[in-house]
């Protein structure tokens, strides 16, 4: 079992550049093909000042930094045994190639269900802008299979 | 913009999104662009001694299909906030459809918004991924 002394485990600040190259690779891994995602002017003719990030792509800054997974092998979590239980995000402002954001993640509630059978690690995160203002918040579920 | 005026009602549902079938090459594509290098996806000796059958796919390349979904029915800078859940597991071969409907238009931040039910799910019918979203129509 996850100690519960990890609720109110607040990370380190990460800063993540927004590359345009690594946004492309994304959208092409993806299969997007909007060009507001993947052509500069396009973005800009719709209002960005470069390619926007896609909705989901901001948690590349917790797997970059290794932010996460080093977290939960801290608390002893092995990464074979861990499943993606939720996600969820809500936006303020966008967030544009170019740009570098500082993410920093709090781990908010561990719980259990089925008798310690499957733990539940849930971690909040913020994502201000340079200027630092928030920019995207986003919350994240981690299932382990105990 | 002349897309946006028109009427919406609880229960219109939005264009799907089909996918292609997953493969091994699209989950290492996504390793590598999302950064999440969990060898369970992508390396099937890791995933058989965790357990597994076999490597299968990342939550978030789901939600990730379902951000597509979303942002080709209305643009990105009107997606307010999203949740998802991850109810099964999508595997190889999968051919997944992102699908999703209108269950209330509301008031919120001096904006019309619609509330959305969206899922995931395979050439079965079964749902992998479920959640709703909130998009501005002003």
């Amino acid at each position: 079992m996850i100690d519960k002394k990890w609720i109110g485990y607040t990370g380190p600040e990460v800063t993540f550049d927004i590359e345009r190259g690594r946004l492309k690779f994304f959208a092409q891994a993806i299969g997007e093909t909007n060009p507001v995602y993947v052509d500069r002017e396009a973005a800009q003719a719709a209002g960005y000042r470069d390619l926007p990030v896609p909705p989901t792509f901001l948690l590349a800054a917790d797997f970059d930094s290794d932010e996460l997974f080093s977290t939960l092998a801290k608390m002893g979590v092995p990464l074979g045994k861990i499943l993606h239980g939720e996600q969820g995000y809500t936006y303020h402002l966008p967030v544009c190639a170019g740009e570098t954001v500082v993410v920093q993640s709090k781990i908010t509630d561990i719980y259990d269900k089925k008798g310690g059978a499957l733990e539940f690690v849930v971690r909040d995160s913020t994502v201000m802008n340079a200027a630092g203002a928030l920019a995207a918040e986003f919350r994240s579920v981690i299932v382990v299979r105990n | 913009m002349a897309e946006q005026t028109v009427n919406l009602a609880v229960g219109d549902t939005l264009p799907e999104l089909t996918l292609p079938p997953v493969t091994r090459t699209t989950l290492a594509l996504f390793a590598g662009a999302s950064g999440d290098h969990n060898p369970i996806h992508i390396d099937i000796d890791f995933a058989r001694k965790a357990g597994m059958p076999d490597v299968f796919a990342h939550g978030m390349l789901s939600m990730a299909w379902l951000g597509r979904f979303l942002t080709a029915w209305r643009p990105q800078s009107q997606l307010r906030n999203w949740s998802v859940r991850f109810l099964g597991i999508t595997h190889l071969g999968d051919r997944m459809t992102c699908s999703g409907r209108v269950v209330e238009l509301f008031e919120e931040g001096g904006e019309q918004r619609a509330k959305l039910e969206i899922q995931t799910s395979n050439q079965n019918g079964e749902v992998k991924i479920a959640g709703d979203a909130v998009v501005s129509l002003s």
